[in-house]
């Protein structure tokens, strides 16, 4: 009995738990979720650079932690800045050890983007990750330049009016040797996403989709469920991206091809309750223009 | 005097026993589990083990390993009560 699930679903991933017992995240998280599996698929020569997000928060107090690896808490807008200084010491002292970023989308999408844009240019060799819960978690609930059209927040309380920054496309046009988009809701995508991203020397960009049961406004049982329902409606697109050359994975061709109901995706979160049927076709506009353009992309006819 | 750097230590029960978050709790029904591994794989702390042993003490009771149980093998239980 022992071990059969690192045989079955996880084939490459030792079964060491690089987070301990038990992380302050609350019950449900996401990206709790996320980190587990990335950093089982990084491995022990890994080290953290943590802007404040809710993973700064989930360590625990100090003088005790409950991550196993290295971890730099630093200021908001630096991550990737100090990512690329350490990701230089790392070079010059001959060693190999990865250097992740991990952020939230308050720390990659607003306020962390000139540090990442210009970690991207010079070519730093780390991977950043950017796990997207759609708002300011950590501190309430606030609007984020990520969040989607018309989900309520803490600071729009009548649903945001503005669409989510397409920071995928940005981030593309630095033309990266490599960068993904993944869902909390895929485990085995994640790792095998990250493992992908390691074997690789430059800047990687990694953004992982992460359902957050308080600020979604859903039963924390159903994280998965949700994360998956983004897939499969299509509001959520995942492919991987080489310098020019995009692939779309198998989730996001199967949602291409027979897409889940949108209002599923919206009413199983009590962000999206009492939207207008305006914003809702609103909303499915711009999705099936997003995937209309990444499967251009994929057949390379755009 | 060497300056002691205050740096944090990773242990166990960093954050305290968060099994008294718990609600629900989930209860493994051992008849119809087949050892699939998705309780495992999907559970955001790490509290289920290669056994499928859950550990009571760190386990927030957030339900996903009972959703996401593809046989229904787990059950959540209101705390106090049982099963």
């Amino acid at each position: 009995m022992k071990n059969i699930r690192v045989l079955t679903l996880m084939p490459t991933v030792p079964d060491t738990e690089y987070i301990h017992k038990c992380t302050s995240a609350c019950a449900g998280c996401s990206s709790d979720l996320i980190l587990r599996h990335v950093l089982k698929a990084a491995g022990p020569d890994t080290v953290l650079v943590v802007p404040a997000c809710c993973t700064s928060v989930l360590q625990g107090v100090y003088p005790n932690t409950s991550f196993g690896i290295p971890v730099y808490n630093v200021a908001f807008a630096s991550a990737a800045a100090v990512a690329s200084g350490m990701a230089a010491a790392f070079e010059e002292l001959g060693k190999n050890t990865n250097v992740i970023a991990y952020a939230g989308d308050g720390g990659t999408v607003d306020i962390g983007i000139q540090a990442l844009s210009g970690a991207l240019e010079r070519g730093t060799n780390f991977l950043y990750i950017c796990y997207d819960n759609e708002a300011y978690g950590n501190t309430g609930m606030q609007r984020s330049g990520s969040t989607p059209l018309g989900a309520r927040t803490t600071t729009t309380p009548g649903g945001k009016p503005h669409q989510k920054k397409d920071l995928d496309r940005i981030i593309a046009a630095h033309h990266l040797p490599y960068m993904a988009t993944s869902c909390s809701a895929y485990p085995q995508d994640i790792v095998r996403k990250v493992e992908k991203a390691l074997s690789i020397k430059g800047p990687k960009f990694l953004h992982i989709l992460a359902p957050c049961p308080p600020g979604w406004r859903y039963d924390t049982a159903k994280t998965i469920e949700v994360g998956k329902l983004a897939v499969r409606s299509g509001m959520w697109a995942m492919y991987e991206r080489e310098y020019d050359t995009l692939t779309l994975s198998g989730q996001t061709k199967a949602a291409m091809m027979k897409p889940a109901p949108l209002e599923e995706y919206l009413k199983i979160q009590g962000r999206f309750s009492g939207l207008k049927p305006d914003t809702i076709a609103e909303i499915r506009q711009s999705m099936e223009r997003n995937l209309r353009l990444l499967k251009k992309e994929a057949e390379g006819t755009c | 005097m060497r300056e002691r750097l205050a740096i944090s230590r990773p242990v166990e029960g960093a954050c305290g026993e968060t099994g008294t978050w718990r609600v629900f709790k989930p209860v493994v029904d051992r008849e119809k589990c087949n050892s699939c591994g998705m309780c495992a794989m999907y559970c955001p702390d790490g509290v289920i083990d290669s056994e499928y042993e859950i550990d009571l003490i760190f386990c927030k009771g957030c339900g996903i390993c009972a959703n996401e149980c593809p046989k229904k093998a787990i059950a959540m239980v209101r705390e106090g009560e049982e099963s």
